[in-house]
């Protein structure tokens, strides 16, 4: 008996959804989803990968068996068949891509909306109560102004508010992070392209929008360590601690060169660029213990710039919280007795470095 | 010869002291025949080939282990950055230049390119940049800030090695702004009489379209890398954050460039899929205008995408949107291309040599890399896998199987052409084979080690990817490995391979009507049109040229615009002279 082709399409096309469907659902290609980000991100990851095995298995497909079945036969010297086009046909295989990625598109804002993408709290931020100015750091924060004054001297003056600037200031109130960052020495960047300035981010998701994250954490990106401050409670660790379940804020920027903050449980990267402040928000839902990579070239040992993010119970995380507290007294009165700026980079890291794992040598070497 | 002949000979205007190429010595020279140019270039690019491949092969040994074991973090950064650079701009971008400077005047009938000087200086750059970058290993300050050379990176790293990277680049992208202009010209003014746009073959349509895109986008990385140079060099704060500078712009200018290089290493070969597909199919391209349109589609969509690779560094957050919605709209013409070659196959008479071997693996491989870029401008998941393997196997899809599979299909395609021999195809198929395995050996494994968290441009990992990343090394050598049947049959064959005559593959393009290798000046007054380039099964095609005829010499129809016997492959310049006056007096 001869199957009709259309019977033949029929069953292709049904074991081939249902290849896509399982495979997009179980390729285990993803590391465990840490944040409530991450389950949407793998969300999207997923359908795609539904949709890109089918267009893998059509093409791949016509392609080996047009090879078997119209191969040219010994002494067969004949031209095949002269089509040279078919107008409904390329309409037909015009539009599915367009249509598909018209999909994935729609798919992608929906998620990156969820994610905080389009946050717009993110950069019109209420400017800094003047009384904090009067913190410790705060004069870290005066002499970077005065930098900035010196360099924008030559350009048209303008009174829009440099956000930058403020958001470094407002992360300088805090002596830890005062301490560890060199903004006297990078001027903040005025305008970046686009809106604003302080770096894109991922922010709140749209059903916190306006809401302070709950907790706030100032990140600096130096070769080649990660340096966590909490303003809270002005601690400075190697590591980064968070309780599960709260929505945290990372703000970060660098002091050298172009870092990047990548936990891949969480799926969120964002560049720690110098001269600008960039911030993302996540919401761990997971307990246990990630990596932390440093994800952009940032020199020779950009492989060892790695850390640990270890997401606790909040009762776990309020005893290690504690545990810092104490440890840190002394260093933190140590570096602030001690202008930063007057330290080398591994002179001012050496307290930090043993709790970062790294060796203090490597830090030598790469701060000569 | 007579007296008479002699006289002839005298009053005509042969350029004896001119180009072409008579002697391997000719070789040497700064000749201006498009074909000894064309030649030229892909000789110098394969030699980086291989040179970045060693690179490659040094980068992946480290990578063997997790630990740093086999060279410096220091010395591991430049061999990255080399390789990266040298296959970018010694190998993909000259092959495809090569290619053109070869085919174009073949394919539309004219005898050279519009410039021919400027053809041989912009080919002789190439060599001066390439040993420039490859003397920064030498003097032990090679360029390590990636070959993206961000700044501030680039800044504090060794002045030496990043003023060379620099320079050179500098000076290859010069060498393809003079190639870009002449392909232009040559196509626009230079197509013999009669043949309108759209009997142009598709390669020519993608060099126009690849022209075009080099023209407005190099010179922006021009300008972002001098300005990098004064930062660098003279301590101008452009880029310099330290001086209220921003390293973003810098990206922007780069991306802005190097987004559309990945259109200039690809459309070339796209081009070259287009005429290999159809004939060893033994039928017509299918949908020869969507083809030769979505090129330009793709040139111009080309050029507002470069945002995507920024999505985490900073850019707001509608424009991220804006630039993901370009390139996702990119997969459509890409996507009517792939189609528009599967239908040329299906129902065909499908030859299984080499060249059309290599096609296939072109489709077949691009169509993984493709797919990963869709994936890659869904912002959400870009932020996700941003500057990790997965990138650099997305990368290695679309340029190794895209590119590189398609230069080799190029490659045996037209050896027949360039020097009259066949290739030897037993040895083709070990090489194909050999470079299909490796391929997806060393790269299908690398997007799994993106996603799960290993980050590109790293000499240490995590050792819970050890697995994963040794059948990458194993996958990299057996790479290493394919192309020494390559290597050894092309020079072979070239000295012994068997006779090809002028048209082993029964061809309809015009490359295919002149001698094996083509005579200087290529041909005889105008060649005239009897078919289109791709009239496959067609009647009228079969009037013009004896297309049944298993051994065709391609002498009667309207197409005999022969000047040579097909069994002298090189014109000596006495033949030469002799064809010219005999030619001169009928
Ligand atoms: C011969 C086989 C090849 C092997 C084994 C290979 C291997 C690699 C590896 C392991 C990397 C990542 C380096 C790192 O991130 O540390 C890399 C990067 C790269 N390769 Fe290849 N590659 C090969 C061929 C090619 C070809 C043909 C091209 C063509 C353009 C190419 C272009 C690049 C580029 C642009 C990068 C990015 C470098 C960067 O991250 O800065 N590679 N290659
Ligand atoms: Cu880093
Ligand atoms: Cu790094």
């Amino acid at each position: 008996m001869k199957i009709p082709s259309s019977i033949w399409t029929l069953l292709i096309g049904i074991v081939l959804t249902l290849a896509s469907l399982w495979y997009g659902q179980n390729h285990g290609l993803l590391p465990t989803a840490a944040s409530d980000e991450a389950v949407l991100v793998d969300g999207l990851f997923n359908s795609m990968m539904t949709v890109s095995v089918g267009i893998f298995l059509i093409v791949e497909g016509v392609l080996i068996y047009s090879v078997f079945k119209y191969r040219r036969r010994a002494g067969d010297n004949e031209d095949g068949p002269p089509v040279e086009g078919n107008v409904p046909l390329e309409i037909l295989w015009t539009a599915i891509p367009a249509i598909i990625v018209i999909g994935i598109s729609v798919y992608s804002f929906d998620v990156y909306n969820e994610i905080g993408g389009f946050d717009p709290h993110a950069v019109h931020e209420a400017p800094i109560n003047q009384s904090s100015m009067n913190m410790p750091g705060a004069a870290f924060a005066q002499r970077a102004g005065t930098a900035l004054a010196a360099t924008l001297t030559d350009t048209p003056p303008s009174t829009a508010p440099n956000l930058n600037q403020e958001k470094s200031d407002e992360a300088m109130q805090d002596p830890a992070t005062a301490a560890v960052r060199n903004a006297d020495q990078i001027p903040q960047l005025r305008n970046a392209p686009g809106v604003g300035s302080v770096a894109p981010t991922l922010g709140s998701s749209p059903d916190k929008a306006g809401q302070p994250a709950s907790l706030a954490v100032n990140v600096t990106g130096l070769q080649y360590a990660w340096i966590f401050t909490y303003p809270e409670t002005g601690i400075t660790t190697g590591e980064l601690h968070v309780p599960i379940g709260r929505e945290v804020q990372i703000n970060m920027t660098a002091n050298d060169v172009i870092h990047a903050f990548w936990v891949p449980e969480f799926r969120l990267k964002q560049d720690a660029i110098p001269g600008r402040q960039s911030e993302i928000r996540f919401t761990p839902n997971k307990v246990g213990d990630y990596a932390l990579i440093c994800a952009e070239l940032c020199g020779p040992y950009h492989g060892a710039m790695r850390s640990q993010v270890v997401v606790e119970s909040q009762e776990n995380f309020d005893k290690w919280m504690q545990k810092q507290l104490v440890a840190s007294h002394e260093t933190l009165n140590q570096a602030v007795a001690v202008n930063p700026a007057n330290l080398t980079p591994d002179e001012f890291l050496a307290p930090y470095t043993k709790e970062m794992g790294i060796q203090p040598e490597i830090l030598h070497q790469v701060h000569k | 010869m007579t007296q008479a002949q002699i006289q002839e000979t005298a009053n005509f205007p042969v350029r004896i002291d001119e180009p072409g190429a008579r002697k391997w010595r000719d070789y040497f020279t700064f000749n201006t025949d498009h074909k000894v140019i064309g030649i030229q270039y892909l000789v110098t690019s394969f030699i980086f080939y291989c040179i970045g491949g060693v690179l490659a092969d040094l980068v992946r040994t480290e990578l063997r282990t997790p630990e740093v074991d086999f060279v410096s973090p220091e010395v591991y950064n430049s061999l990255f950055t080399l390789h990266a650079t040298i296959m970018i701009f010694l190998w993909i971008v000259p092959a495809g230049a090569g290619f053109a400077n070869y085919l174009i005047p073949l394919m539309i009938g004219a005898k050279d390119m519009a410039f021919p000087r400027l053809n041989a200086v912009a080919f002789w750059m190439i060599p001066v940049g390439g040993l420039l970058l490859v003397a920064s290993l030498a003097v032990g300050d090679a360029p390590d800030a990636g070959w993206t050379s961000y700044p501030p990176l680039s800044l504090v790293t060794g002045q030496v090695g990043e003023g060379i990277w620099i320079m050179s680049v500098l000076l290859l992208g010069t060498s393809s702004i003079l190639g870009a202009i002449n392909f232009l010209v040559t196509l626009i003014k230079m197509r013999t009489p009669g043949m309108g746009v759209h009997q142009m073959p598709l390669f020519c349509w993608a060099m126009f379209a690849t022209s075009a895109l080099v023209l407005m986008s190099t010179p922006v990385l021009a300008a972002g890398l001098i300005l990098l140079a004064f930062d660098l060099l003279a301590g101008t704060t452009f880029f310099n954050p330290t001086g209220g500078g921003d390293p973003v712009v810098y990206q922007h200018m780069f991306w802005f460039y190097s987004h559309p290089a990945v259109y200039i290493m690809i459309l070339p070969f796209f081009g070259a899929i287009s005429e290999i597909i159809p004939i060893h199919s033994r039928k017509p391209i299918f949908g020869y205008k969507a083809i030769a349109y979505s090129s330009l589609a793709i040139s111009f969509l080309g050029l507002i995408v470069w945002a995507h690779h920024m999505f985490t560094s900073g850019i707001p957050g509608w424009l991220r949107m804006f630039f993901m919605i370009t390139t996702m709209i990119i997969a459509v013409p890409t996507g009517i291309k792939i189609f528009s070659w599967l239908a040329t196959m299906w129902g065909g008479k499908i030859q299984l040599n080499s060249a059309m071997l290599f096609a296939i693996g072109f489709v077949g491989t691009f169509v993984i890399g493709g797919i990963s870029g869709v994936m890659l401008a869904a912002v959400p998941f870009d932020i996700h896998v941003h500057d990790t393997y997965f990138v650099v196997a997305h990368l290695h899809y679309v340029l190794f199987g895209g590119s590189v599979l398609g230069i080799f299909a190029a490659i045996y395609h037209w050896f027949p052409k360039m020097t009259g021999r066949m290739f030897n195809e037993f040895w083709g198929k070990v090489h194909f084979a050999l470079t299909i395995v490796g391929l997806n050996m060393t790269f299908l494994p690398m997007h799994k080690l993106g996603m799960m968290g290993m980050n590109r441009r790293v000499a240490q990992y995590d050792p819970k990817f050890t697995l994963l990343n040794e059948i990458c090394t194993y996958g990299a050598y057996i790479l290493a490995v394919s192309t020494f049947p390559f290597i050894i049959n092309a020079i072979w064959s070239w000295m012994y391979g068997e006779k090809a005559g002028n048209n082993p593959w029964r061809a309809l393009t015009l490359e295919w009507m002149t001698t094996s290798p083509p005579a200087i000046e290529n041909f005889d007054g105008f060649p005239v049109l009897a078919t289109g380039p791709y009239d496959y099964g067609l009647e009228r095609a079969n009037e013009g040229v004896p297309l049944s005829d298993p051994n065709p010499l391609l002498s009667a129809g309207p197409n005999s615009v022969l000047r040579a016997d097909p069994d002298e492959p090189y014109p000596t310049i006495e033949s030469d002279l002799e064809q010219r006056v005999s030619g001169n007096k009928d």
